[in-house]
């Protein structure tokens, strides 16, 4: 009987298998970690409640696994089946074995000089039957034998020499792999692309720069739409029963030069719902129309069933770089709310349809103009975390502003596509907090207090627990009801990666990224 | 060899960019308005310096030559308040050509005895309390070693009367309040989500989790330095200033 169980246990390792079917029940294996954000419904919250507040202060690392690379590492890790995947900057992979943090192999891939905005960094894999999808960052995606590590079939989404790179993590959907692009400081025009996850071929493309004839193109002056921008550099969400998939795209290019771009500028800074058989538009809404101020949405859209002033709802919950919290229907993308949750000064006020009054005082002038947030954003990229048990959504806060000049914007390709200088703030010390927002109201319940703009992601769990990390290497656990710190480690390195949750051999762990390390933790 | 579109888009950018052709009257123009706006904040509306380096010299120690210059407007310096520019490759020459042309406006004069500067620097001014020179001295204020390469006279003399005037980074003032009553004022060398470092006014390190705090007064634009308008006579100050403009580093 023992050596029987023994067998299938082994025989379950050597096959290990994702397929569509176990992605779809993340909910009910929260032992594993299967996509980016824990599930397709991105709330990275976890039922496992192994580690509690009462049992928190016997956290322990059980080990930890250095990245032999100088660059920051974004990753966000999945774990099954006795393994846990990671990407390494700039685009390399590595198997580790979950018992001891050991490599059991690493994909490595020499990157030519591309031009990035923002560091050589990869945010994760993917992983759907018997493969790893990683974008690049010279714009491939490429499908590894999930055992081995070595490359099924390697194909190229865009031209990295235009500037076009990859740094997130692609989201697999039955028998497809979704996958965005950056480069939008740059002047690229934005896409997200799917492709058959057996022979990587693309089986859609949509444009999130309008082309001429197609609906949207009209919001561009001129050929401004050639380099506008719209990337798609972050993991969206995918709600299986509507079929569609939900994605943030960044800011219009030139960022800060309006008048070369007169008009919405759409689907920039949208959240885009498509349809994932077909790549077409079923809605979209826009957070910023004709934004100056490079206050992107690549944001996690975080997919909610519940009682919503009265009524059941499906909801998609957004915290926004521009400051504001925003609820929308997701089925019909209607507007339903927006609250101011960080300082911002970019916008007077929301109308009843959701758009922004702009305030023109803060968009970019020859004499420098002064606007909240800095183009870091009052949020960015960072995972929020839902809780159903608390109803609360944790973001982490920016609280930051910066003075943009007006310069010249031609468009050079692989050139920076700006219009603008920045110039910090003096005198003022730019501060961050892990906001409590009450997940139906956006009114904050309660916050923890950062000495420094934070990049680190939130996991929280129902052991009560919202775990995070800030900018000078501290990992810690908070009360998720009212914010108490309960637990905390310095790990010597920034957290710029969001933390995941998982058993391994019966025990819950959390896992995170700090500095160059990848941090496994569980109780002693 | 073929070469692509987009690539020989670059290097034909880059090739009209360095291939200078001497800049010309709109060029210079364009670059000092870009310099009023984005550098003149740090640098003086004439490159006299100020928080940042004195630019009215022929040669730039981090920018020896237009090139390196250009890298350095590009970029910024690591590790100094320097920050790099999103200039066009145009924009970024026309700034190195206003900024060559201020090379040739002649050195600030200054008149003083760099010898007496240096007693009083030891002696009646107590600037090595704080200050270094070389190594020797205390690390409350900025290391002083080579101040006279990246500060212009009138920078060093409105630092010495007017202390608050501009404070660097990197030296925030702060006052704590412990649990058990004591105050300590000092400046901040670290701080993190739930721990404060500093070092007091005698030079001496402190570290404090905050739970053992009961206030943190942090104190931005504030320099614990004393303007020293009424330590030192006109002449005194001018020998002082003489001193520190001398010291150019030790390597």
């Amino acid at each position: 009987m023992k050596w029987a169980t023994l067998y299938l246990l082994f025989a379950l390792r050597l096959s290990a298998q994702v397929p569509y079917e176990r992605i779809l029940q993340s909910a009910a294996q929260p032992e594993n970690w299967l996509t980016y954000s824990g599930a397709y419904h991105s709330q990275r919250y976890s039922t496992l409640d192994q580690i509690t507040r009462a049992n928190i202060n016997h956290l322990k690392v059980a080990w930890m696994y250095q990245i032999k690379a100088l660059h920051k590492v974004e990753t966000s890790p999945l774990v099954f089946d006795g393994v846990m995947y990671i990407s390494e900057p700039p685009s390399d992979v590595t198997a580790l074995d979950l018992r001891t943090g050991r490599p059991i192999w690493t994909y490595r891939r020499p990157i030519p000089q591309v031009p990035v905005c923002c560091g050589q960094v990869n945010r994760g894999v993917a992983a759907l039957d018997d493969q790893l999808f990683i974008g690049t960052l010279d714009s491939h995606l490429v499908a590894l034998d999930m055992k081995t590590g070595r490359v099924r079939w390697d194909v190229e989404v865009a031209d990295y020499k235009t500037a076009n790179s990859i740094t997130l993590a692609p989201l697999a959907i039955k028998d497809k792999v979704i996958i965005g692009i950056a480069g939008a400081e740059y002047g690229i025009r934005g896409f997200l692309d799917a492709y058959d996850a057996k022979t990587g071929k693309r089986a859609w493309r949509f444009w999130t720069v309008p082309g001429p004839g197609e609906s949207g193109n009209e919001t561009w002056s001129g050929d401004s739409w050639q380099h506008g921008g719209a990337p798609t550099w972050l993991t969206g969400s995918y709600d299986p029963e509507a079929n569609l998939l939900y994605w943030g795209t960044g800011n219009p290019g030139p960022n800060y030069r309006g008048n070369l771009r007169k008009g919405d500028n759409l689907y920039s800074d949208c959240l885009l719902a498509l349809d994932a058989d077909t790549g077409k538009l079923k809605w979209h809404f826009q957070f910023t129309p004709h934004d100056v101020n490079d206050i992107d949405a690549n944001e996690i859209p975080v997919l909610v069933d519940i009682q919503f002033r009265g009524k059941p709802r499906k909801l998609v919950l957004f915290g926004n770089r521009n400051g504001f919290y925003y609820i929308l229907d997701r089925l019909t993308g209607e507007f339903l709310l927006a609250k101011q949750f960080a300082t911002q000064t970019w916008a007077k006020s929301i109308d009843e349809h959701g758009r922004p009054i702009p305030n023109p005082a803060t968009a970019p002038s020859p004499e420098g103009a002064t606007v909240y947030p800095d183009d870091d954003g009052a949020t960015n990229w960072f995972s929020p975390s839902y809780n159903p048990q608390t109803g609360l959504f944790y973001q982490n806060c920016r609280e930051k502003g910066a003075t943009y000049f007006l310069t010249e914007a031609p468009y050079i390709p692989g050139r920076q596509f700006l219009g603008a200088s920045r110039r910090s703030l003096a005198g003022v010390e730019p501060w961050g907090a892990l906001r409590a927002l009450d997940a139906l109201t956006g009114e904050k319940r309660w916050e923890f207090p950062l000495p420094t703009p934070p990049w680190s992601g939130i996991l929280s769990t129902a052991g009560g627990l919202v775990f995070s990390g800030d900018m000078e290497g501290n990992f810690f656990a908070l009360d998720a009801a009212d914010g108490k710190l309960l637990w905390r480690l310095q790990t010597g390195g920034a957290v710029w990666a969001a933390p995941i949750t998982y058993v391994s051999e019966g025990k819950q762990f959390v896992a995170i990224a700090a500095g160059s390390a990848i941090v496994a933790l569980a109780l002693d | 060899m073929r070469i692509t579109l987009p690539i020989a888009a670059m290097l034909f950018g880059v090739c009209v960019a360095s291939a200078q052709a001497p800049a010309t009257p709109e060029d210079l123009a364009a670059g000092e308005r870009l310099y009023s706006t984005q550098c003149s904040y740090c640098h003086g509306p004439r490159g006299e310096g100020g928080r940042g380096a004195t630019l009215t010299r022929p040669r730039l120690s981090h920018a020896p030559d237009a090139q390196s210059l250009f890298e350095v407007i590009e970029h910024g310096i690591p590790g100094t308040e320097m920050p790099g520019h999103w200039f066009t490759p145009r924009e970024i020459w026309q700034v190195v050509a206003f900024v060559e042309s201020l090379g040739r406006v002649a050195p600030q004069k200054i008149a003083g005895d760099p010898t007496r500067g240096a007693t009083l620097y030891a002696g009646k001014g107590g600037c090595s309390h704080c200050h270094t020179v070389n190594g020797h001295g205390g690390a409350v204020g900025a290391d002083l070693t080579d101040i006279g390469a990246r500060r212009s006279p009138s920078y060093l003399r409105e630092s010495l009367i007017e202390p608050e005037a501009a404070v660097p980074d990197g030296f925030l003032q702060l006052e704590l309040l412990t649990r058990d009553g004591r105050r300590i004022k000092g400046v901040r060398l670290n701080e993190d989500t739930f721990s404060i470092q500093i070092r007091d006014l005698a030079g001496n390190f402190h570290s404090f989790f905050r739970r053992e705090l009961v206030e943190i007064n942090k104190q931005p634009g504030k320099s614990p330095m004393p303007s020293y308008q009424n330590t030192f006579t006109a002449s005194e100050l001018d020998d002082l200033v003489f001193y520190l403009d001398s010291l150019r580093g030790n390597r």
